[in-house]
């Protein structure tokens, strides 16, 4: 109901009048502003890691065996003395680098595949939409266990399964607005005009996906980091000694009975970050478009 | 009613049929023999001999999925490899696990949910209402092997409340081991289906038929209850029919964590034994139960709602 | 007859209501004065957002949440509805006074069977199931439905707008009340439908002996409905009187310019439907004196200083808010 004067027919009404407007809503936003905050810290200290973290990741006995935080070792130590802290931080850079690859090939693919299905002919929509339908109905660790099965566990097993379950969501959503957009009267004018397709994509469609879009992807990354963390979790993920979250929930969850220290320090980092992400993709969503409130 | 059932089902079969296509591709796509992939570094040669018969893999990729088809009909999902069993028997031993902690954690969390989603929409703005929106965006993007492991460490690890291995026997020995567990499920789910609840009771409450029951005299009571609740609850079962899916996801972290028997157990000793029949037949039953589920969800919505029944 | 036509069954004095608004406060409706006599049809006309409906949610109490009597009182059987308690309110509602609503598509519930909603309806009486499922079928026979006794299990969906609207009226004198506030109640219907509705309320109306309160913009139908008309422009009412006394006297030039603007009642042809110029005024901060003055072709200088009183018109009981009446008082006492 309160969403009336939002949804208007306006062709362009997904954008933010201007970047400027949206970035005094999100200071606006307290929660949201808080998750930018996150995230922004999130980033800075993945790529900054190498340089910020006191020891090395994978060396072993910097300090003694599961010990709890401390002024050398801030967030203790795990079973073979490694720093939780330098792990924590490395393991950041692996998070980031696998949603930023993850969602990159999901989003190119998926808007793809969501112009094909929207321009197409009937029967490829028919087709794609049930791929669609078939990929969601998969549990992502289901699938993904099915996947590590054949190609063995590792960093690019876990984006290929992470970018596969992610493809459908963005391309449903280029699907529809490509489907609005195809029988609107002012692209039949222009078509009628004798403007191509790539007129039509660039001019018509790119602008009110790209909203869209863009609060998908930012809501999409805590699922890709946990989903990452996961699969490490099991065992099935990044490979030790290498660091990730869910490699040091692993190493935690085995020593449990012994310290809580290493699954404490393993899961206030994807806390934070889903955490971060969630708030500031509500923010922006409520920015860029309130309509997709609606479809949780 | 019965047409929409049967093409339901016959959506079904197809994403079924799709799985298993997929999965058997996926199996001859990767470069390298099919069985040692299968059998992986264990593989001695007299083993990839008999996988290979067992499976059919020496024949053609369209004629193994067409057999494995005609088994699947039967009933067949192949044998286990290393022990021989039937691999049926032995996922269908452990779905039951499964399934309980799945229908427990729904149970728990739509109660939950909807008695906060509703007192959320009555007293709106109130400190329980803001306390409740932002406790529900936390937990909804916190991941559910966290909440267990948390769960583990506190309550069974710390507290010893609780159980941290096993099943247990008996109802409610089978309740307690349970309460862990379907808690790490739920608790995201708690907060999904009160704001879902919530935003829908708001809408119904501003509806015209709600103020038209006012102007009868109608009590709040009988209005929230008999005329309101049942609309409201629609698309958080949707929600739920939807959610099996990462219900899922979620049991076979929870079974893992909390050394349970189930689906999720099993698939994961599966990949680590790379023993590929039992993962496929995983993958085909959860498949087939989560598109159960999703027609469970749409039945009940048309037994709600008549609108629905009408378009089915 | 004089001691009949005395008796009050409804009477408004005085009401005002604010509505809060992001901040501010909208005088909706300001120093309203309203009566209605057992067995009578009132018409309240007026432009959309001139307060009407808010005047009829006001007597049954169904304000919004960020409405607030300011003032007045509604005397309805000798009770003060303005300073009833929920609880008291609820009592009334639905026995005494009972609601027409203006969209039929989304008035009734539409997961709960008609039967079963004209049953609740009833809840207060002493009377077993059978025979409140008996009464509502009778009712929809009564409001001509065909084939009543099987259509109590149907859902609103299977119903057409007509058909729903007839279901609406028909659970609003289920109760036999002494008064129905209908809003608008056939805005949402076609010409054709309309005209079966309104005639279906005079034959009710006669059937039922209730009085009606008839919220209408539409002249057409509430000249063809109603005996009395209580015009309102920008919350207040400027005009009541006998309904012909209001068509053949118009004595507010609000109410002329209405009249003016019906397309029913313009005899020359043109090819632009007349239209009054201007807006209404900002109901935050009301202009001083008379509310028309701004958009009235005959104003003068007294009008922007002092609000005028309720003027006696020409006919009985014909009253209208327009200084220009002042002096005709004056000159024919």
């Amino acid at each position: 109901m309160s969403l009336a004067p939002t949804t208007s027919s306006s062709p362009k009404s997904g954008r933010p009048s201007s970047w400027r407007s949206g970035w005094r809503r999100l200071a606006a936003d307290r929660l949201g502003f808080f998750g930018f905050v996150l995230v922004a810290l999130f980033i800075v200290a993945a790529i900054l890691a190498p340089w910020i973290a006191p020891y090395s990741p994978t060396q072993i006995m910097v300090g003694p065996r599961l010990a709890p935080p401390s002024w050398e070792h801030w967030l203790g130590t795990d079973q073979i003395g490694r720093d939780l802290l330098s792990r924590v931080l490395l393991g950041g850079r692996v998070a980031l680098t696998v949603a930023f690859a993850t969602i990159a090939a999901a989003l190119t693919i998926g808007f793809a595949l969501g112009l094909a299905a929207g321009f197409g002919p009937a029967w490829l929509d028919n087709i794609l939409v049930l791929l669609f339908d078939a990929v969601r109905s998969f549990p992502t660790i289901v699938f993904g266990l099915a996947v590590v099965t054949l190609l063995g566990p590792g960093l690019s097993t876990v984006v290929l399964v992470v970018s596969v379950t992610s493809i459908p969501i963005y391309a449903r959503i280029v699907r529809t607005q490509t489907q609005a957009l195809r029988h609107a009267d002012y692209v039949d004018a222009e078509r009628a005009m004798g403007a191509g397709i790539f007129r039509i994509l660039f001019v018509h469609i790119l602008p009110n996906v790209v909203g869209p879009l863009v609060v998908l992807a930012s809501m999409d990354v805590p699922l890709v980091i946990a989903t990452e963390a996961g699969l490490s979790f099991l065992g099935l993920g990044v490979r030790p000694p290498m660091a990730s979250w869910g490699t040091i929930l692993n190493d935690g969850y085995t020593f449990i009975r012994n310290s809580p220290w290493p699954v404490i320090a393993g899961s206030i980092p994807i806390v934070l970050v889903t955490l971060g992400f969630t708030f500031f993709g509500e923010a922006l969503r409520d920015i860029f478009d309130p309509r997709l409130r609606r479809d949780v | 009613m019965l047409i929409f059932v049967l093409r339901r089902l016959a959506l079904s079969v197809a994403i079924v049929a799709i799985a298993v296509v997929l999965l058997n591709a996926m199996l001859h796509l990767v470069p390298g023999d099919p069985t040692v992939m299968i059998l992986g570094p264990r593989a001695t040669p007299e083993l990839i001999e008999r996988t290979r018969e067992a499976m059919g893999l020496d024949r053609p990729f369209y004629i193994q999925t067409l057999t494995f088809f005609g088994n699947l009909l039967r009933g067949d999902m192949g044998v286990d490899v290393f022990t021989g069993r039937s691999v049926a028997s032995i996922v269908f031993s452990q779905l039951p696990y499964t399934l309980t902690l799945i229908a427990a954690s729904i149970v728990w969390s739509a109660a939950l949910g909807i008695v906060i989603g509703c007192y959320s929409a009555f007293r709106r703005g109130s400190w329980i209402d803001l306390s409740a929106g932002v406790l529900s965006v936390s937990t909804i993007s916190v991941p559910s092997f966290v909440m267990a492991l948390y769960g583990l460490l506190i309550f069974a690890v710390g507290l010893r409340w609780f159980p941290a291995v096993g099943a247990g026997t008996g109802f409610w020995g089978q309740a307690h081991y349970l309460v862990l567990p379907a808690f790490a499920i739920g608790i995201s789910w708690v907060g999904y289906i009160a704001r879902v609840v919530r935003a829908s009771m708001l809408e119904i409450l501003g509806a015209n038929h709600v103020r038209m029951a006012r102007a009868f005299g109608l009590t709040e009571r009988r209005i929230v209850f008999s005329y309101a609740l049942k609309i409201a609850v629609l698309p958080a079962v949707t929600l739920i029919g939807t959610g099996v899916v990462h219900l899922f996801s979620a049991a076979v972290f929870a079974e893992v964590i909390f050394s349970r028997p189930g689906i999720g157990a099993l698939i994961v000793n599966a990949v680590n034994e790379r023993n590929y029949p039992i993962v496929l037949g995983c993958i085909l039953v959860t498949t087939i139960v989560i598109v159960l589920a999703t027609l469970v969800s749409d039945l009940v919505n048309a037994w709600l709602d008549p609108r629905i029944r009408e378009a089915l | 007859m004089s001691e009949m036509t005395e008796t009050t069954l409804l009477s408004v004095h005085d009401l005002s209501i604010d509505f809060f608004r992001s901040g501010a406060k909208l005088h909706a409706l300001r120093h309203v004065d309203l009566e209605v006599r057992p067995g009578r049809i009132v018409g309240i006309v007026g432009e959309s957002g001139c307060g009407k409906s808010t005047l009829a949610s006001s007597l049954i109490g169904l304000l919004a949440g960020n409405a607030e009597i300011v003032s007045g009182s509604i005397e309805f059987e000798g009770q003060d509805l303005a300073r009833l308690s929920t609880r008291q309110m609820r009592a009334v509602r639905g026995r005494r006074i009972s609601m027409v609503f203006q969209d039929p598509m989304t008035a009734l519930n539409p997961v709960v069977t008609i039967g079963r909603q004209m049953i609740d309806i009833q809840y207060r009486e002493k009377r077993s199931s059978a025979e409140k499922r008996r009464i509502a079928a009778e009712m929809l026979r009564t409001v001509g439905i065909p084939d009543a006794e099987s259509r109590l299990s149907a859902y609103p969906h299977q119903f057409s707008g007509g058909m729903r609207q007839r279901i609406c009226i028909g659970m609003a004198l289920l109760m036999e009340p002494a008064l129905l506030i209908a809003d608008e109640p056939t805005t949402a219907l076609d010409a054709t439908l309309e005209v079966q509705v309104i005639k279906l309320l005079k034959e009710l109306q006669q059937q039922f002996g209730c009085a009606i309160v008839f919220v209408s913009h539409h002249l057409g139908t509430v000249a063809e409905l109603c005996d009395e008309v209580v015009v309102m422009y920008a919350g207040e009412v400027v005009e009541r009187g006998a309904v012909r006394d209001i068509f053949r006297k118009p004595s507010h030039p609000y109410t002329q310019a209405l009249l003016e603007c019906d397309p029913a009642r313009i005899k020359t042809p043109t090819r632009e439907l007349p239209t009054i110029p201007g807006t209404l005024p900002d109901l935050a901060h009301p202009p001083k004196g008379c509310i028309f003055r701004e958009r009235c072709p005959k104003a003068f200088a007294r009008c922007e200083v002092e609000a005028p009183a309720d003027y006696a018109a020409e006919g009985a009981e014909h009253r209208a808010r327009c200084h220009l009446l002042d002096g005709k008082a004056r000159g024919t006492a």
